[in-house]
């Protein structure tokens, strides 16, 4: 994990797919197969390539970063002013495949209070859920 | 006020000492914070302007108490798009049945 991710807030989803690599790499990359589950969209999967995410609700506008075909892919995700890296990586398991999604993100304007707060953000996020659950 | 407050690290401290420990007067917290009494009540003010504490007067000591509360709003982000994948991941896990 980077330094940059550890300031900011993380969104994580796994599961494991009973689907080899090749086909779970299909489902997030081919524009017509993402329309199916995630949204409509232009997308290609060519680094720099910048794409639209839309929905009934609004649109997602991002860039891909990086492309590892049936390994890794790494694009941003702008929406509402919210700008966040989303990461998907794959892993070959032997019944399918472990796929995981990291989104982490900040909004611009809290990007000085996360730059300041080098040490302890990630403990501290941790903490939060149990805190505020106690608080309930 | 929220993120301006919390991202000090010993205003964080401050605030996770409170949330672990309860009510705290000033003297206490500053007993095993490492800085000086003015500078602990300095960061309690702006922890306070930021609802993050609630301060309560018992004769001569200030009492402060943590109000997690407030977090609230950090929390909100990353509740809304666990949500949000958690879905997606359902039809995605959907359409891959559907496909060859």
């Amino acid at each position: 994990m980077t330094e940059e991710s550890t300031q900011t807030l993380t969104v994580v989803v796994e599961r494991e797919l009973p689907h080899p690599p090749e086909k779970v790499w299909r489902a997030i990359t081919q524009s017509a197969l993402i329309g199916e589950w995630l949204m409509q969209n232009d997308f290609q999967p060519v680094a720099d390539h910048t794409f639209t995410f839309r929905a009934d609700w609004g649109s997602v506008v991002g860039t891909v970063r990086s492309v590892e075909p049936e390994k890794e892919l790494s694009y941003t995700w702008e929406a509402y002013g919210l700008e966040s890296v989303v990461t998907w990586t794959l892993t070959k398991t032997s019944t399918g495949t472990n796929l995981r999604m990291e989104q982490t993100g900040f909004r611009p304007d809290q990007m000085q209070a996360y730059h300041g707060a080098k040490a302890g953000w990630p403990n501290f996020l941790d903490g939060l859920e149990k805190v505020l659950e106690k608080a309930d | 006020m929220l993120f301006k407050a919390i991202a000090d690290p010993t205003r964080r401290a401050l605030f996770e000492r409170l949330c672990r420990e309860g009510d705290l007067t000033v003297g206490a917290l500053t007993a095993r914070s490492g800085i000086s009494q003015p500078a602990v009540s300095k960061h309690l003010r702006i922890l306070k302007q930021a609802g993050l504490v609630r301060d309560r007067i018992d004769g001569r000591q200030t009492h402060y108490s943590a109000q997690p509360a407030a977090l609230a709003p950090l929390l909100d982000w990353t509740r809304e798009m666990a949500g949000f994948w958690q879905t997606r991941f359902d039809q995605l896990e959907e359409l891959l049945k559907r496909m060859d």
